[in-house]
């Protein structure tokens, strides 16, 4: 049995320190024990040779309450049993975790769309700033083209 | 006194994380009270305004008095 407890049906956090994704995980399919699926993300700092850190800021009194709102609407929009958000703020090296997002559900495709929801909105419509350091400088990075389109396709329908 | 929360990169711009002002303020006079990297940032729509964790949808209505929060916010990256 996995010694860490989730809230149920929702667990957000925000992390300061490494993200251990393999226990989260196992954790998540105890809490979930009747659910037929589950689907998750591991987004990771990427190493392409040039990042030598990331950064990831927020601001309390709106990054975890807007990630709880995110969570919450997930649970609305799609047939789940629970959802687990977990998001990385501080410094972080390439290949550390970034974000864990995993859905539970009674089919897959509950269980894939809610994880592919989470993550467009988490990218593009979340309160946090990121900064990367590349030949020993640090730059701010601001939401690519591609992420506000992956975000306006939630809003179609 | 009126805090001034800088996020992201208007915290380079500014030098600093936070900043306290003498309060009341409102949009004009907050443009006045940031330095001025900060205010030709404000000139831009994508940045928001949050007073007490509140985002304002229209930032020109901005009153804040002593003992507020502002937090000034520029287009976010996460993931």
């Amino acid at each position: 049995m996995a010694r860490l407890s989730l809230d149920n049906p929702r667990d957000v956090r925000l992390l300061d320190k490494g993200l251990s994704v393999g226990e989260a995980l196992a954790a998540f399919s105890a809490t979930y024990e009747r659910a037929g699926a589950i689907a998750s993300f591991l987004g990771k700092t990427r190493d392409d040779g040039g990042t030598q850190a990331l950064e990831l800021t927020h601001y309390e009194p709106l990054t975890l309450p807007g990630m709880e709102r995110l969570a919450d609407e997930a649970r609305a929009r799609f047939a789940l049993d629970g959802v687990l958000v977990w998001h990385r703020v501080g410094v972080m090296t390439p290949p550390q975790p970034i974000v864990l997002v995993a859905a539970a559900a009674p089919h897959r495709r509950a269980a894939f769309d809610a994880v592919d929801f989470l993550m467009d909105h988490l990218k593009s419509a979340s309160w946090l700033w990121k900064r990367e350091k590349r030949g020993g400088e640090w730059r701010w990075i601001e939401p690519r083209a591609d992420d506000h389109d992956a975000l306006a396709r939630w809003k179609a329908d | 006194m009126i805090r001034l929360v800088y996020l992201g990169k208007l915290a380079d711009l500014a030098m600093n994380d936070t900043a306290e002002v003498a309060g009341p303020l409102d949009w004009n006079s907050l443009l006045a009270a940031v330095p001025e990297a900060v205010a030709a940032q404000l000139g831009e729509e994508r940045v928001h305004i949050a007073v007490n964790g509140a985002v304002l949808t229209d930032r020109c209505s901005l009153t804040a008095q002593d003992g507020d929060e502002i937090a000034l916010l520029p287009p976010v990256s996460g993931g």
